[in-house]
Order: C-alpha cells, then sequence, then structure tokens
C-alpha cells in the first residue's frame, strides 16, 4: 500500500507550501515543544532509542546511542550539536529539500536534540553552493528566534539554545564529520585521526555530536508521534520513514519520504514514473548514493531499500539516493565518472587516497576504451583493496567501493571491451 | 591588479556578525564567511590585498589563508569572469546529459573549461556533484541553479545573462521543486495551504 500521507513527516517536502513559521505551524510543528523538553533529556534520548532512528547521512549509526556517548555532566567545557548539511554525495539531494521547504524541522529537532544531549549551541554547516537554501535556514532560525522558540529560555522551558548557521565553500570532504569539524574551526576541511572521537574531543576540543540534517528533522515527530510509531514502519533494526532520491534513468525523476524497507522496484514505479524504457530496460542502479556497490538488474528485482536488505546484497543504503542506469549506459564510464570524482575531492592527506584515487581514475578511463590488459582488472582490483581501510577516513574506502562493485557485476563487459579494442587492432593491422 | 583592498564600512560590520557567531577566541571559524563577503567585494576573486586584509582581521597567517583558498572551490586566488557558470557532470547528471550540457555552454560561450570569455563576463567551469540531482542536468550561475536543462534552454540562459537580465532560476520545465512531473505519488493530502492534513 506504501505510506499514507498522514504519517509523512516532510509534509512540505516539494515547497508546495508556506516554508515560513506560520506555515510550519499549521503542519504542527513547535506545537507543544515545551512540554516534549520537560520529559528531561534522559526521557528524550530513550524514546529516539526506541523508535530505531538510525542516522540518515550515510553510515546508519543508532541516534540515541550516538547521543548516549555525550558527558551526562560537564567538567567545564559545552557540548555542542552540529548538523552536518554539507549534502554533496553525488545522487543525494533529500537535505536540501528539508532545509528550504521544512526548515522549522530541522531548527525544531536541534532544539529537541542539542536538550537531549545537553548542547546549548547548534552548528549547521550547510554546504556553500547551498545559497539560496542558507538564506532561507538563516531566515527561519531568525524567525525561531524572534518567536522566543530558541534563544535564552527556549520555548519557555530553561533551556537556553542558539543556532549557528555556517556555510562551506565548496569541499566535498567537508561531509566527514571530523573534516567537517576542521573546516568549521576555520581550517582545510582535512579529516581527524580517531580517537579521540568527536563526543570526548570535537569542535574547539569540546564534546560534539554530529548528526544529518534529516536524522535532526525527524526528531520532533518522533518524539510527538511516539517512538512505536516510527518503529513501527520498516523492519527491525531498519525502522522508520526515509526521504528517497531517485535520478538517473527514471521517467519522473523526484524525492519521496517512504517507509524502509520498500522494495525497489516499487519505489521507482510507484514514485519516479518507472525505468524509462520499462523495468526490463533496466541495467544497474547504485542504491545509496555514489559510495555505495552497484547492483545489476537481476538484484534489483527483489532489493528491500533498507540497511540490511542492501548490506545482504553487499552493497548499502547509504544516503537512500538511488541512481538508475538503463540499458544504454556506459556502466564503465559511469563509474569512471565516479573515480574522478574521488581523486578531485580527495583531501591528500593520506597517501593511499591521494596517490591511489587519480591511479585508479587512470586505469577506469582507459578501460572504457578498452586500452588496457585484463590481468590490469586485477590489478586495480588489488590496488582499490590496498586503499580500501588504509585511510584516516573513508575516503578511501568510497573511492575502491563502486570500482569493486562494477568489477563484481559486470567484469563480462570491462573484458569484452579489452578483447574487442585488441581485436579491431589486430584486424586493422 | 588592485594593490590595496579594504572592506567596505558595511561589509566590515557584515563580516563583524559573522566573527561573533563564535566563541572568543575562534574568530578563525568566520574565515570562509569572511573570505565570501571580501571576494564578493574584490569582484569575485582574492587578490594579495585582500588575502592581507582578511588575515590581518582574523589574526591568522596570510598562508593560511592561501591553503584555504586553494582547497575549497569556491574560493579563487585568479580573477574570474563576471558570472560563474558551473556545470555539474557527476555521474547523475551525466546521466541525463550534462556533456552536452557543458558542449552548449562551450560553444556559445566560446571558451574551454576554466575559460573566461574575452569580455570577461564568463568563467566556465565543471563542478562536482551540485546536490540537486533529481532535477539533473544543472547548471549553477552566481548564487543560483538552473536546473532540468537541455542544451537549447541552458543557451537562451547564457544568451539572458550576457543582455544583463538574470533568467528566473530553478526548475526550467515548470517543476516547482523536487516532485514528479506531472501527477504527485505522494503528498497529495498536503498540495494546497488547509489541505486535509495541514494542522492534522
Amino acid at each position: 500500500m506504501g505510506l499514507a500521507d498522514t504519517d509523512r513527516i516532510f509534509t512540505n517536502l516539494y515547497g508546495q507550501n508556506d516554508w515560513r513559521l506560520a506555515g510550519a505551524r499549521r503542519r504542527g510543528d513547535w506545537d507543544g515543544t515545551r512540554e516534549l523538553l520537560a520529559r528531561g533529556r534522559d526521557t528524550l534520548v530513550q524514546e529516539v532509542k526506541d523508535s530505531g532512528l538510525r542516522g540518515r547521512g550515510g553510515a546508519g549509526f543508532p541516534t540515541g546511542l550516538k547521543w548516549s556517548f555525550m558527558p551526562k555532566e560537564s567538567d567545564g567545557r559545552p557540548s555542542y550539536l552540529v548538523i552536518n548539511a554539507d549534502e554533496s554525495e553525488p545522487g543525494t539531494c533529500k537535505d536540501r529539500d528539508i532545509i528550504r521547504n521544512d526548515p522549522h524541522k530541522l531548527v525544531e529537532g536541534a532544539l529537541l536534540s542539542g536538550f537531549a544531549m545537553g548542547a546549548h549551541t547548534a552548528f549547521i554547516y550547510i554546504r556553500g553552493e547551498f545559497f539560496r537554501e542558507a538564506e532561507r535556514l538563516e531566515a527561519a532560525v531568525e524567525e525561531a528566534r524572534e518567536a522566543g522558540l530558541i534563544g535564552s529560555d527556549a520555548c519557555g522551558s530553561g533551556w537556553d539554545f542558539d543556532i549557528v548557521v555556517h556555510r562551506g565553500a565548496g569541499a566535498y570532504i567537508c561531509g566527514e564529520e571530523t573534516g567537517l569539524l576542521e573546516s568549521l574551526e576555520g581550517k582545510k576541511g582535512m579529516p581527524r585521526i580517531k580517537p579521540p572521537f568527536p563526543a570526548n574531543t570535537g569542535l574547539y576540543g569540546c564534546p560534539t555530536t554530529i548528526n544529518n540534517v534529516e536524522t535532526i528533522a525527524v526528531v520532533p515527530t518522533v518524539l510527538r508521534r511516539g517512538a512505536s510509531w516510527f518503529a513501527g514502519f520498516g523492519r527491525e533494526n531498519n525502522t522508520g520513514t526515509k526521504v528517497f532520491c531517485i535520478s538517473g534513468h527514471v521517467n519522473n525523476p523526484c524525492n519521496v519520504e517512504e517507509e524502509m524497507g520498500i522494495p525497489l522496484r516499487e519505489l521507482i514505479e510507484k514514485h519516479a514514473g518507472g525505468v524509462r524504457g520499462g523495468w526490463d530496460n533496466l541495467k544497474a542502479v547504485i542504491p545509496g548514493g555514489s559510495s555505495v556497490p552497484l547492483i545489476p538488474k537481476d538484484l534489483c528485482d527483489t532489493a528491500i531499500m533498507d540497511f540490511d536488505g542492501l548490506r545482504d546484497l553487499k552493497s548499502g543504503l547509504g544516503t537512500a539516493a538511488v541512481i538508475v542506469m538503463d540499458r544504454s549506459t556506459d556502466v564503465v564510464a559511469a563509474i569512471a565518472r565516479l573515480s574522478k570524482f574521488y581523486m578531485h575531492e580527495s583531501c591528500g592527506q593520506c597517501t593511499p587516497c591521494r596517490e591511489g584515487t587519480g591511479w585508479m581514475w587512470r586505469v577506469m578511463e582507459r578501460l572504457v576504451r578498452g586500452d588496457a590488459e585484463v590481468e590490469e582488472i586485477d590489478m586495480l582490483l588489488a590496488v582499490s583493496y590496498e586503499i580500501e581501510g588504509h585511510t584516516i577516513c573513508a575516503h578511501g574506502d568510497a573511492s575502491a567501493w563502486p570500482i569493486q562493485g562494477l568489477m563484481r557485476h559486470f567484469r563480462d563487459e570491462v573484458e569484452s571491451r579489452i578483447v574487442a579494442r585488441k581485436a579491431g587492432r589486430e584486424a586493422a593491422a | 591588479m588592485s594593490d590595496s583592498f579594504a572592506l567596505t564600512p558595511e561589509n566590515k560590520a557584515r563580516a563583524d556578525s559573522h566573527i561573533a557567531r563564535y566563541p572568543e577566541g575562534r574568530q578563525a571559524s568566520a574565515v570562509l564567511a569572511v573570505l565570501d563577503i571580501a571576494q564578493r567585494q574584490n569582484g569575485g576573486w582574492l587578490s594579495p590585498a585582500a588575502v592581507e586584509h582578511v588575515a590581518d582581521m582574523l589574526d591568522m597567517a596570510q598562508i593560511r589563508i592561501y591553503e584555504i583558498i586553494s582547497f575549497y572551490e569556491m574560493l579563487h586566488a585568479e580573477p574570474v569572469g563576471e558570472h560563474m557558470v558551473r556545470v555539474c557532470t557527476t555521474t547523475p547528471c551525466m546521466l541525463r546529459g550534462s556533456t552536452d550540457i557543458l558542449d552548449a555552454c562551450k560553444g556559445e560561450l566560446g571558451v574551454e573549461v576554466g575559460g573566461t570569455t574575452d569580455d570577461g563576463k564568463f568563467t566556465l567551469t565543471e563542478f562536482e556533484c551540485l546536490g540537486a540531482c533529481v532535477n539533473a542536468p544543472i547548471v549553477w550561475i552566481d548564487d543560483d541553479y538552473y536546473e532540468d536543462l537541455d542544451p537549447e534552454k541552458t543557451v537562451a540562459i547564457l544568451k539572458a545573462f550576457r543582455a544583463g537580465e538574470r533568467p528566473e532560476p530553478g526548475s526550467q520545465i515548470g517543476r516547482q521543486g523536487s516532485e514528479p512531473v506531472g501527477e504527485w505519488t505522494a503528498l497529495t493530502e498536503f498540495a494546497a495551504p488547509g489541505g486535509a492534513g495541514e494542522g492534522a
């Protein structure tokens, strides 16, 4: 049946109604926020734990558990909530919609989440390219401040809370949480070695939790409607609703909030008008943003869109950005373009990533033309495994996985291209 | 080449308001905001004088500022055209025809990627994923996204900019945002203010 409109959290996802405070209130935002705060920190954290909410930024770490790592008592240092709005994972464009069309869900979520983890300040790090979205977010923050919803004694709760909107300046790596903290401190966005973990030593050396925009923006509704309501959607360990972004070779690309665990085929056919040329014209799907391995059509037939369902297919839910490729796609070129992306966005800090991403891209470009030896495929894979797991942050892994996925499922196509080119060369000679 | 630079009083006030957002002694956190303000005032790039000014203002070494400029794609240490035309060519846009969009831009502007037109009006660049993938292909001009493009519409937009106009940004096929073209498959109950779900 699919998700009912009344069970959708982001009811202004398409910007069809007023994004301002008045419109947000009509949609139920900021309703009884003071009473929610009055339940107390521990209750809110427990409620979020019980809801099963897992981070919506890609890694899927349990949100309530993450919050519980924050200190219960301050040792003199302030605690910070940092919200990651550096949305840059190719295929992903959901946080942009939340920010421009439902910004008060994020602002209210920041207050409730910040309170739950003992933070008086939230920083929202928004990618610099989202200039108009940042303007709108700042306006929403200002509206909330003027209405006494945030600021000193937020909502009359006795809790002081403020929000700083911080624009980035164009660097994918700043979406990595510790790279983001470096950037927020006014440096190059080079990820930090962990430990220490941010919950202990984060922004300005203070306890910090970094959460994705969507994660924070669902919190008010989860608290208002209850953990069991949210947990009632999806499968165990994969609960709730989720905003999916469906791009590429579909008839009607779109964003849509659906129940976790919706079959991939249903998601595409119901909301995106189906694959261009019909389901049988499908070649492959990258189901969770560019960093996760693609899956070929036969796996797409039965794929379940949640963390465990896609992990079982050696892929991942990631950011739930579904990139659809029909049979006209040069899948080697599509992945080679991602290799170029990871090369371009490598911060250059770790040798395997800095040197390896460029090396892999150059080999991939030759594979696109078939200008290689078949043995080089194994060499490429071997290098990808040398990069994976050997860098400070997951950028190295993310550069390796798309190539590994390509070779897992389309090695024949890569090989036949090499063979065909050699044959053509011999025929010409 | 400008050999002196100072923020206008108005921009200085804006920069100070950004600095005030961060804790005492953490003024470096405002560096991206202040560089953006300075870059806009300086015609789209950061001259050595502008770098010196910002470094002094934030009590940072100039080399730190240069490192930041070279790290972040939106900051420029060399002069650029009046309008920055940035074509997204990452895979989701590529699948929807961004190669043709880029070719259309090259043809209309008469420059290659990285080039600036002779009249100084446009600089053309390729950009990595702009994060509006369900409205691909996308070109980002100055502060706005132009979405759901085809080569003809792209050329028309560039011609309008050349004529001194600023075409309406967003979807160029009439979409409000990320909803599907045609009939909505979700949020129909919320399609109009005061619809069934509003305030429920």
